[in-house]
Order: structure tokens, then C-alpha cells, then sequence
């Protein structure tokens, strides 16, 4: 049995809310390259070069590459050897992120009540955590700062047997091309297939986790993946909306076992600005 | 992309009618800041028939909730936010004297109508080039509802904030536009 004081977590936490809103992954960059190479467009190409740029001011002035640093979502596996002392494991992440959205000048995004009050937390908590208990006696928290335009078009569907994988996709299809420009495209599409109405979904989240350059490790995933990538690049609508062949970066499949009358399916838009960092302790 | 227009705050119908869709713009002069929050209030007063906190004619309302200024600067990142949330009120600012928006993402048909209606154009900022657009804010201060934090009303000096011209005042969309050229 491990032991890890939770003190240990709150700085962690504050690093990773800091350093994901400023440092873009190289994957991200890398996959934006190869498109642009490819755009025909030239508003699209345009627009891109102006992504790169913000990418190297963001580093260079230590502001956040986007003005929404999102709502802090946290995966977290838990190894199970370990035992947390010394406070509670939710309220060390939320102090970390009230420490981190504070001292790195982020965006305050969080409202106290959906609908009637929406009065702002002014500490963007609560953070929205996730925990699995792993093997093991280490903690790896993974912080996947999420804007709410993108968050916005995304969509969960109870579809039937009977519409087959043709249906699936059409309805990831459908749901980028009604997302038009609103989520800010180059957009990434997270796809949740199977599991129950509220795991789809959750699938859809953590598909976004998988690096860009890393291909599907089932092959059956990985060939519906080119395959819906291609129908929403010849959608036309292109960087920002303005129209070009670069409207999704990747599309990322994360399929679970269901139930025999059901086909959850569930979309989960992530912007450009992708931001996903990383910890283990 | 085309020409580069210098355009200057408050706006003049004669400026409005020379822009055309995908026109890149470099506004310079006095902005206003609102999102969802700030513009139920603005709608709010102006059915009380009550003065609004700044005067909006000729004005141009930017859709962001910027982040938090480091010491020393005059604003944090600043790009625009989705403008679709806005729809159900533009119309009603567009005939209160508003004549430009900027934003990022199509708008409805209501808000176009509007637009040919009070010659009012609307501003595509690129969503995500929050460093890039913040360096063209050289002063910020919150005149209105202070309590919204990031989504108060802020008066913006800007220095050539790059836009393109995504609705002109004849009705033409870039968003419908450059879909329809790239499909396939």
C-alpha cells in the first residue's frame, strides 16, 4: 500500500489547468500541418496560418491560447495500492483548479445554477471529475479543459439495430454538418458507441483523449473513422465556417458492449483548440 | 482573400455599403463588449424603454467574455464567441441604431432580414485566435454590470482588429457561400 498526502495533488492540479490553456499538443499541430498542405481553399489556408501564429504568441505572452479556458474535466485513475490521506481527493482537484484559473489569468466560466440564477462561481469550480480505480499504486490524472461552443453541438442518440453502421454514420455526419461553423472548426469528432444512454456518452468524451497521430487499435473502428472523416471534409464548410476541405482534424471511435435492445450513440464536438495534459504520480 | 478595408468607429451607412462578403476589415476606434447575459439586459431596458448604458448608434457590439488581463496589459485573450446565442436579440439592437457584430459562426435568417433592413453588417473573428485579437485591444473598462465578470459590458480601444466581413448589408452570406463552393 501506497500512501500519497492529497496536498501533493493541488499543485499538480494548478499545473496541468495552467499549462494545457497555453501549450497546444504537437499532434494537434502535426495534423493542422498536413491539412493545410492539403487545403485548396484559400480563406482556409489563411485562417490556419493565423491558428499557428496564435499557437506562438499563446507560448510566447503565457496567455491562454483561447479566452474560454473551459470547464475542467478530469479523468482520473486511481491505482488501487494506493491509499490518499490527509483530505479529500475531490476538494484537492477543485483546489487546484481555483489556484490555477486564478494564478494563470484563465477565464472564470462555471455558473452556480443551469438555469435561473447562472450566477458565476467566479473560481471556475466545480471541476467535473471522473474516477476509475486501476492495477497499481500510482494516480494518473488527465485534465481535458473543455470550451462550451463546441460542447454545445454535441448530441446522444438512441438509435435502433436496424440503422446499422450506415446510420451511425450518417448521424455523426449530420450532427458536424449542422454544427456548421458554431464549434469552431478545424474541429475534432469524439464518438461513443454502445454502452447505456449516459456511457455513450462518457465514451464520446474519452475518445477525444487519443493523441491525433494514433490510429484506432481495432482495425474495424479505425476504417469507419476514415471513412466518416471523409463524408465531413467534403462538407465544405471548412475552417471557421468560412467554407474549405479542412472541417474535422480526426475522428475518434470508442465502442463498449450494450444492451440487445439498444444502440446508444453519442457525438462529442472538441474545437481546435484541444487542449488534453497529463500527470502521474 | 481580397483587399483590406481600414474601417472606423462609429460606422457610417456610406463605410457599410462598400463591404462585401470576404472583405478582410481592420477596425480601429471604440468597441462595446456582450454576450448572452449582458444582451438579455440591453433587451430588457429597451422594452422598459430605458436608456441603455452606452449610446449604440453607428456602434459595433463584440460577442466575448474575455479572460483576465496580466499585470500590466489591457485585457487577457480575446476571441470571439459563438454568435448563434445572440440571434433572438440582435434584431432588436440592430433597430435601436447597432450596425455591426462581431462573432464567430452563421446567423439566422431573422438576424440577416434585420441586417438588409437597418444596413447593418456582421464581423467574422476567428474563434480560437484569442492571443491574436487581443493584441489589437489597446484599453478595456467595464461600464455596465460589473456583476457578470467576464461577461460585463467593456468599452474596447482597438487598433486594426482583424475581421472578415461575414454578412454585408445586401444580404449575402460567407458562411452559405464558401459551403456551397468547397462541398463535394
Amino acid at each position: 500500500m501506497r500512501e500519497i498526502n492529497i496536498n501533493k495533488i493541488v499543485p499538480i492540479v494548478k499545473k496541468l489547468c495552467i499549462d494545457a490553456s497555453i501549450y497546444i499538443g504537437d499532434d494537434v499541430v502535426e495534423k493542422l500541418k498536413e491539412f493545410q498542405e492539403k487545403e485548396e481553399s484559400p480563406i482556409a489556408k489563411e485562417i490556419i496560418s493565423i491558428i499557428f501564429e496564435n499557437q506562438k504568441l499563446a507560448v510566447e505572452k503565457k496567455m491562454p491560447l483561447c479566452q474560454d479556458t473551459g470547464v475542467a474535466v478530469f479523468f482520473i485513475e486511481l491505482g488501487q495500492d494506493i491509499h490518499l490521506v490527509g483530505g479529500d481527493l475531490y476538494e484537492a482537484i477543485n483546489e487546484g483548479v481555483r489556484q490555477g484559473y486564478k494564478e494563470g489569468y484563465l477565464r472564470k466560466s462555471m455558473v452556480d445554477d443551469p438555469i435561473i440564477d447562472r450566477k458565476n462561481t467566479n473560481d471556475n469550480t466545480p471541476a467535473i471529475i471522473y474516477l476509475d480505480m486501476v492495477p497499481g499504486d500510482k494516480i494518473k490524472i488527465t485534465l481535458a479543459a473543455k470550451g462550451g461552443g463546441s460542447e454545445n453541438m454535441s448530441e446522444v442518440k438512441m438509435m435502433k439495430a436496424a440503422d446499422g453502421i450506415e446510420g451511425v454514420i450518417d448521424f455523426v455526419v449530420d450532427r458536424v454538418k449542422r454544427s456548421g461553423g458554431n464549434p469552431c472548426p478545424p474541429i475534432i469528432v469524439g464518438v461513443g458507441l454502445g454502452g447505456n444512454f449516459e456511457q455513450s456518452a462518457l465514451l464520446a468524451k474519452k475518445s477525444l483523449l487519443r493523441p491525433l497521430n494514433e490510429k484506432n487499435p481495432d482495425p474495424k473502428w479505425a476504417k469507419v473513422e476514415d471513412e466518416i472523416l471523409e463524408k465531413v471534409n467534403n462538407l465544405g464548410i471548412g475552417p471557421q465556417g468560412l467554407g474549405g476541405r479542412t472541417t474535422a482534424l480526426a475522428v475518434q471511435i470508442l465502442a463498449k458492449p450494450c444492451h440487445i435492445a439498444c444502440m446508444p450513440v453519442a457525438v462529442n464536438i472538441q474545437c481546435h483548440v484541444h487542449r488534453h495534459k497529463s500527470a502521474v504520480i | 482573400m481580397a483587399k483590406e478595408i481600414h474601417l472606423y468607429t462609429p460606422l457610417k451607412d456610406e463605410d457599410l455599403e462598400k463591404l462585401k462578403i470576404g472583405d478582410k476589415v481592420l477596425i480601429t476606434g471604440t468597441i462595446y463588449t456582450a454576450r448572452d447575459a449582458a444582451h438579455k439586459r440591453l433587451v430588457d431596458l429597451i422594452e422598459a424603454s430605458k436608456e441603455l448604458p452606452f449610446d449604440i448608434k453607428g456602434q459595433i457590439i463584440y460577442f466575448v467574455g474575455p479572460a483576465p488581463a496580466r499585470p500590466g496589459m489591457p485585457i487577457g485573450s480575446a476571441g470571439p464567441t459563438t454568435s448563434y446565442r445572440m440571434d433572438p436579440y440582435s434584431p432588436i439592437l440592430l433597430d435601436a441604431g447597432l450596425k455591426g457584430m462581431i462573432g464567430k459562426g452563421p446567423r439566422s435568417k431573422e438576424v440577416i432580414d434585420s441586417m438588409i433592413k437597418n444596413k447593418g453588417v456582421y464581423f467574422a473573428a476567428i474563434g480560437g485566435a484569442a492571443v491574436v485579437m487581443s493584441q489589437s485591444i489597446k484599453a478595456a473598462k467595464v461600464i455596465a454590470y460589473e456583476d457578470l465578470g467576464t461577461e460585463a459590458i467593456r468599452e474596447l480601444k482597438v487598433e486594426s482588429l482583424p475581421c472578415i466581413v461575414a454578412n454585408d448589408i445586401y444580404g449575402k452570406d460567407l458562411y452559405e457561400e464558401g459551403v456551397r463552393l468547397n462541398r463535394k
